[in-house]
């Protein structure tokens, strides 16, 4: 259901994104935070460590690990005693991770993460694209995808309550675009601690590491009991499907603000053309949609909040009735030419009487910058594909033909 | 010596295992107010397969590389939730996963100075995977990734010196032992865990499968590393050695060692092999001197 965000200006402040997440990041009062530097990451352990000097994040404690991968595996280890436990990487560090990963999911171990997607080399890239978040997504970490630096910051106290829910357990991913939304500074509201503490219960594991009921996890699982495992983590992710939801409800009517539970929409209920990206980009797009909407197009924006859980209904219900649906993606699944979200949203849609034509654009890889008139073309090209139906079912843009 | 084992009966690791002995000595050592953090290896997969466990302490699995990074985070949780002060943390795993994937994050938490005690189960190999070599293998020992061959006497590199590694990293305490000998185990593993920050054990560690020798041999082959000088047992407390366990007249020549096991054999049959052994003896002779065992 669509809602309003009703911002209170009177309470903005103009920080950076790395700092509003870091501050998000303290009112969640977490336990233990471990912290490696890789740009555009850098800034968000950078505001907590100067938290921490200040004093003011109590019960805590801050490692300043060797190694992503040692970054992640601490918390494998703090998460199991029971205390909160957050980090925050990108691209390589977040690679690095990639045993790490499965091991948390497969652990249920609820560890929050920001991840300020960035490209992976080679060739070597520290710009914006979401190709290492997309990598990760059969690992089992839930994914949220934030629009701006507002969004990503309250998405931190959103993910923790998910994450920790009884029913769920899962670890998850703040993905918020790097540099475009770590590094610029925007007028957001912080998160209030009073507010949080109230949204946000300290967590209490049910199961815990201690020696006074000693517990083994991390058995090893022959072939009678592994498939149940796997089974009861996709029952967790469908279990987070709702509660995504809901808690993005939880949290609007507390603090006010709604940036979509699984999706979102704008102006998509009579649209003809519907975008589909997730992302900084959508706000781009709508300030296209806004300029075509004058001019009669009929073009809407689904944006897509959650990667993981993946919200096959919602998005059916919404593309339901499109005439053409565009998917943008920031990523690239090598030797099928196609990005990750152009993939998921045609498979949801196939077995289903939904005929609706969909094109994929892999766009804005490694930090190209993407222009209105580039959305502007997409959307010329849709109006064709109304016309005479798809040519190309998935294509990069902005190419630049003399250079390959 | 507390007489409760913590590690219960009945895990599926071969007759006469070294890593089931190391770690009900290791526990002993710990009592059972302690958290254990185990890499990949056979003591995991022996001891834990589901929906069955042999530890009677909190345990946890996580990686073959990650133990030091995980037990680090163990500590630092302990210490958010106020709950440190009670509880040991303890990491307890393979050479494999200590000399080498794990040799990393290890270096990490000990630079991190976290309060915990990282015990090394030494048998000298990937044992869990199928006796390949680590870089604990010795020198001409045969395995399925070094093995001797026409032209090869097997490892061609001696032992990695991981105590030397560890204690530059300024551990309070860092010390030697074996399984042979339960008393000196028990009761380093004790100090290790009273001792604030981070400490190491390496016990040496016999393993029937990989080595070669009889089920029932394995607390007697581990004694002979020791009278050999070829495993010297002793302490270090900031770096320096402060306790030696003294051979005097019990000194036996490798050997002694060498014939008891496979892995050694074709140092007695290739042409060669006596100017081999030499080299190990001279191995021997440098810890008699350098220790003054
Ligand atoms: C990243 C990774 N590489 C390889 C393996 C396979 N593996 C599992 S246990 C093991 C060897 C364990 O050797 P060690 O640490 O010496 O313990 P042991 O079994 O000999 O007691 C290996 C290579 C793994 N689990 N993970
Ligand atoms: S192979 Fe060696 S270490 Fe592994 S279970 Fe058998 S005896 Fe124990």
């Amino acid at each position: 259901m669509p809602r309003e965000t009703t911002m209170d200006k009177s309470k903005m402040v103009v920080v950076e994104g790395s700092y509003a997440v870091a501050h998000s990041v303290k009112v969640c009062r977490p336990n233990v935070i471990s912290a490696y530097p890789i740009t555009p990451q850098t800034h968000i352990v950078e505001d907590l460590s100067q938290f921490m000097a200040d004093g003011e994040i109590p019960k805590c404690e801050y490692i300043n690990v060797e190694s992503e991968f040692s970054a992640l595996s601490a918390l494998v280890g703090s998460s199991a005693v029971g205390a909160r436990s957050y980090s925050a990487t990108t691209s390589q560090g977040l690679e690095l991770m990639h045993e790490v990963l499965f091991n948390v999911s497969g652990m249920r171990l609820p560890i929050v993460m920001t991840v300020a997607n960035r490209a992976v080399s080679a060739p070597i890239s520290i710009w914006n694209d979401q190709q290492d978040s997309i990598a990760q997504r059969d690992t089992g970490w839930i994914q949220l995808y934030a629009e701006n630096i507002q969004e990503a910051s309250d998405m931190t106290a959103q993910l923790f309550k998910i994450s920790e829910d009884k029913d769920i357990m899962m670890p998850s991913m703040a993905c918020m675009d790097g540099f475009i939304l770590s590094h610029v500074y925007e007028p957001v509201v912080l998160l209030e601690q009073d507010i949080t503490d109230e949204f946000l219960p300290s967590f209490d594991p049910e199961r815990t590491l201690d020696p006074s009921n000693p517990l083994t996890f991390g058995a090893f699982a022959d072939p009678n009991y592994y498939t149940e495992f796997r089974y009861l983590q996709e029952q967790a992710m469908q279990t987070a499907l709702k509660k995504i939801e809901t808690v993005a409800d939880e949290f609007s009517d507390m603090y006010g603000r709604y940036f979509g539970g699984l999706i979102d929409e704008y102006q998509t209920e009579d649209a003809d053309i519907i975008i589909m990206a997730m992302g900084s980009i959508v706000g781009t797009i709508k300030d296209v949609i806004d300029r075509l909407r004058e001019n009669n197009v009929k073009v809407g924006l689904l944006k897509v909040r959650a990667f993981r859980p993946f919200p096959a209904e919602a998005i059916k219900n919404v593309i339901k009735d499109a005439k053409v649906v565009v998917v943008l993606d920031k990523n690239i699944s090598l030797g099928i030419n196609a990005g990750a979200l152009f993939i998921e949203t045609k498979s949801v849609l196939y077995n289903t009487d939904i005929d609706v034509p969909v094109t994929g654009y892999m766009i804005g890889h490694g930090g190209r910058d993407i222009p209105t008139s580039t959305i502007d073309k997409i959307i010329d090209d849709a109006k064709e594909i109304m016309k005479s139906g798809i040519k190309t079912e998935s294509q990069f843009t902005d190419l630049k033909e003399e250079l390959v | 010596m507390n007489q409760i084992s913590l590690l219960a009966p009945g895990h599926s690791g071969c007759a006469g295992c070294c890593d089931a002995m190391a770690a009900k000595f290791t526990l002993m050592g710990a009592g059972d107010n302690c958290i254990v953090v185990s890499p990949t290896g056979c003591l995991e997969v022996m001891t834990t397969p589901y929906p069955e466990t042999s530890w009677d302490v909190p345990w946890i699995h996580s990686l073959f590389e990650n133990a030091g990074a995980v037990a680090s985070g163990i500590e630092a949780g302990l210490k958010a939730l106020g709950k440190k002060e009670k509880t040991k943390v303890i990491a307890m795993g393979g050479d494999g996963a200590t000399l080498d994937i794990g040799l990393q994050a290890i270096s990490g938490a000990f630079e991190r100075g976290h309060d915990f005690t990282y015990v090394c189960i030494d048998n000298e190999a990937y044992m869990n995977t199928g006796v390949q070599r680590s870089g604990a293998t010795p020198y001409n020992a045969s395995t399925t990734t070094s093995p001797a061959g026409k032209v090869s006497f097997g490892n061609p590199r001696p032992k990695k010196n991981m105590p030397a590694i560890i204690a530059a990293h300024g551990s309070p305490y860092v010390a030697t032992t074996s399984l042979a000998y339960p008393k000196d185990m028990i009761a380093k593993v004790k100090k290790a865990t009273e001792i604030e920050g981070p400490t190491y054990i390496h016990c040496h560690a016999p393993c029937t499968t990989g080595w070669g020798f009889d089920t029932s041999k394995t607390v007697e082959v581990a004694k002979m590393a020791v009278k050999t000088g070829l495993w010297p047992l002793y302490e270090m407390e900031n770096g320096v050695v402060t306790k030696v366990r003294k051979l005097g007249k019990v000194k036996a020549p490798v050997e002694d060692y060498l014939k008891m096991q496979r892995r050694f054999k074709h140092l007695f049959t290739m042409e060669g092999g006596e100017e081999e052994i030499a080299k190990i003896q001279d191995i021997a002779n440098m810890n008699i001197e350098e220790y003054g065992l």
